[in-house]
Parts: structure tokens; sequence; C-alpha cells
């Protein structure tokens, strides 16, 4: 009797990647890619605001959230800035190229407590990457949230990700998209501005919202006290934290934070469960 | 249609003063209207004016040598356009262009001083909302300097 490939294959370990072939790679700006990855194996599903390892071979790993769901054929899509050897390696790989795929790993945006009531959702530079699986979300299943609050904050036009999708909900009538740059030159017609002075416009209920924020710490620490200053209660204000992952498993302890592993207890993080360890010097 | 006075009353930038002051500031206040990439002021020009739009965007902005126009701030409705003239030199420190289509009222900075200069009381009020203007213009501008949007770690 002929045994059942299941059978036979030995399990993947929680450490074995699973090959995925690069399908596409885009370029966002002229730092940042978005890679189509096709599984190969057993494909890896994440949840909007997981994250997985990707693997250039023969260089190393790195953290990456995915920048959109799967789709059915479990197309992997992750937008990448190109900062280091591993993320280097991996803007540049060719269609065709296999990388190593674990995951998916850390904690979800919680959309099912945004149901029914406001969504504010506040991006800054890369950090609308993680979020743009949520908006996908929100968008599909509109009428499971109040209003829709999209914030962008940018340090220039030229670095702002998914132009056509910015658009895109632009032109929509059930989405608030307000999008902010630093500085701009003379053609620029948006705003000019820090994403904070978005906030105290957005057309949300404080009292009732839910807010998903991403981007650098320093981003996420005012825009939260932003919100909270517009009304919000902390225990409404998600971030999703970033440190140096190595495992993903929560065993190495490389992305210790305090009390907590962020590579297992986050990335998505109640802000105040993480307000007093952001403002900790030490850490 | 709303008249200047009800504009003025309306508006959070003069909330909490008497109607005698709102009087007095109204006094000094007319529509203006400016086409979409006019410029309102430039740089180096006596600041004799601010403005409280309507409706439209305002940019600030300054040229850079071999790089043109930088705007470096823009300003929506209900949000006030210079405080350079409630202060020595009074001149702009940067050009302000319409955006877009803009409406809004323009404040004879000149006239307001004369008043001020002569009640204190309303002189305080205008200093002290002014004051909040400059604050919450130097909070956002030091934020930029934080580069919120660099990567963590950036230098």
């Amino acid at each position: 009797m002929a045994a059942t490939a299941t059978a036979d294959a030995p399990a993947r370990g929680p450490m074995t990647p699973v090959p995925y072939r690069v399908v596409s790679r885009a370029p966002e700006t002229a730092d940042t890619w978005t890679l189509l990855l096709e599984p190969l194996a057993e494909p890896v599903v994440p949840a909007p605001g997981q994250f997985n390892m990707l693997y250039a071979f023969g260089v190393g790993e790195v953290p990456i959230s995915t920048s959109a769901a799967p789709d059915q054929s479990g197309i992997l899509v992750h937008t990448i800035r190109d900062v280091g050897a591993v993320s280097h390696a991996l803007v540049g790989s060719r269609p065709e190229t296999v990388i190593g795929v674990r995951g998916p790993y850390g904690t979800a945006w919680p959309l099912e407590e945004a149901r029914g009531r406001d969504l504010v959702i506040v991006a800054g530079g890369i950090g609308l990457a993680p979020l743009r699986p949520a908006v996908y979300h929100a968008l599909e299943h509109r009428e499971d949230f109040a209003s829709v609050c999209v914030m962008v904050g940018a340090r220039t036009p030229q670095e702002l990700l998914f132009v056509r999708e910015l658009e895109d909900w632009r032109g929509r009538f059930d989405v608030d998209l307000d999008v902010t740059v630093d500085s701009a030159r003379g053609d620029w017609h948006g705003r000019v501005g820090v994403v904070t002075q978005l906030v105290p416009r957005a057309p949300f209920d404080p009292a009732t919202a839910v807010a998903f924020v991403c981007g650098p710490e320093l981003m996420m620490t005012f825009s939260a006290r932003a919100l909270i200053g517009r009304g919000m209660p902390k225990e409404s204000v998600y971030v999703s934290m970033e440190r140096n992952m190595r495992c993903g498993l929560g065993h190495c302890g490389h992305c210790q934070l305090g009390p907590t592993l962020i590579c297992r207890d986050g990335p998505v993080y109640r802000f105040d469960e993480m307000e007093r360890l952001m403002e900790v010097r030490e850490l | 249609m709303r008249t200047i006075d009800e504009l003025v009353a309306e508006s959070p930038a003069f909330d909490g003063l008497t109607n005698e002051q709102l009087e007095l500031i109204a006094g000094c206040a007319r529509n203006v209207g400016f086409e979409a990439g006019e410029r309102m002021f430039r740089e180096g020009d006596p600041a004799d004016t601010f403005y409280l739009v309507r409706k439209g965007r305002v940019g600030l902005s300054t040229h850079a040598p071999a790089r043109g126009s930088i705007v470096i701030e823009t300003l929506d409705p209900g949000e006030i356009v210079g405080w350079s003239w409630i202060f020595p030199p009074y001149v702009w420190h940067f050009d302000a262009r319409a955006v877009d289509d803009v409406r809004a009222v323009a404040f004879d900075g000149a006239c307001l001083r004369g008043k001020c200069e002569t009640d204190h009381a309303l002189g305080y009020e205008l200093m002290r909302r002014f004051a909040g203007v400059m604050i919450d213009r130097l909070l956002h501008t030091r934020l930029r300097l934080l580069d919120l949007y660099g990567r963590d770690g950036d230098s």
C-alpha cells in the first residue's frame, strides 16, 4: 500500500522555512519594493498585522509584516525597505528566485474588536505596509465598521507608499483618507505637516473608536498621544512594535522588551500595555 | 451669506472674546479670495495682514536655490495664516500661496496693532491667541526635526 505523502513527509520543524518563488518585484519608492511570493509547499497564511521570517538563502533572515492578505493561491505580499544586507538581498530578488518563509508569527490587528465601531488607522512611513491588510479588510467588510479613517504621513511625496491605493481610497465615499508629508516641492497639492496634525480634524468618535497605529516608535508615541488627547481611551489604541526578531518563536530572546517578547506577544499591542515600556530609556 | 462679524465670532481663533472685542477685530477685517497658485504674500515683504482660512488650502513656502519652491507647511480652513504682523519687524518669514482656490478673512494687522496699543486687554487676548498658534507651529516643527518616519536607529 502506498503511503500518503503526508505520512511519508517529515513534519516541518518550526525553524524550517517553506520555499517560495518570487513572482514579481515592484518598486514602491527609491528604497522600498513589494515582492509577490508563490508557495512551493504548504503555504503560510498570515492575518493582518502578523509577520513572517523571510530568508534570503546564504545571507540571512529578517522579520517582515505582510502588506496584503494572501490570495486563494497562497501568494504572499511583502513590502520591504532596503536597509541592511538581508533586506537588500530580498528586494534584489528577481522573479524565479526562491526564498524561505517561516511564519506566520505574532499577534494580528484586532479587527474583530473594531466591529461596529469607528476604525482609525494612522500610518507613518513604511508603517503603512503592515496596516494595508487591515485597510483592505475594512474596505472588503465595510458594513462591519462605522467610519473608517486612514491617516498617512511620510517625509516627502516621493516616499509615500502605495500611491495608487491611496488614490483609490481617496476616491471612495466610505473612507476618509488624509495624507501629509514633512516637506514638498511647490507642485505638491496635498498637506504639508506631521501626521499628528491630522488627528484633531479626522471624523471619528473618540469615545468609541479603535485605532491601529504603525510606524517608527517615535511616530507611534506621538500619534497615540494625539489620539488620546482627542479623547480616545488608551485601551482602544493599538501599536505595532519592532525589535530585533530572530527566531520568531519566543525562544531566543533577541526581541525581549522588558517582560514581553515582541515576536511572541506582539508585534501588535494595546498602547496601555506598551506605553510604560516605550518610555523606559534603558530598553 | 455670512457677515464678517459672524465669521469672526464663529471662529475658534477668537473664542472667548467679548462682543466689544469681536467688533473691534471685525472692524479690521474683510473677505478676500485667491485663485489656485496665486501668491498671498512674499517672504521679506511687510507683514501687515493675517488671514483666517475659510475655504481651500494655503501653502507656506520658501525658495531654495537649485531646488525651487519648498512647501514647509499647509494651512486649512479654520486655521490662521500669519503671525508676523504682531511681532517686530513685521515682515513675512515665508511666502504664502493658495494651493487651490482660497476664500479667507483678511485682517489688517496695522489697524489691529493700533487697537491693541490703546486697548491692552484686547492686545493681551490677541497676543495669547497668536502665541498659541506659534506654539502649535513650533511643536509641529520640532516633531518634523525628530524625523518621525525615519527608521528606528537612524541618526
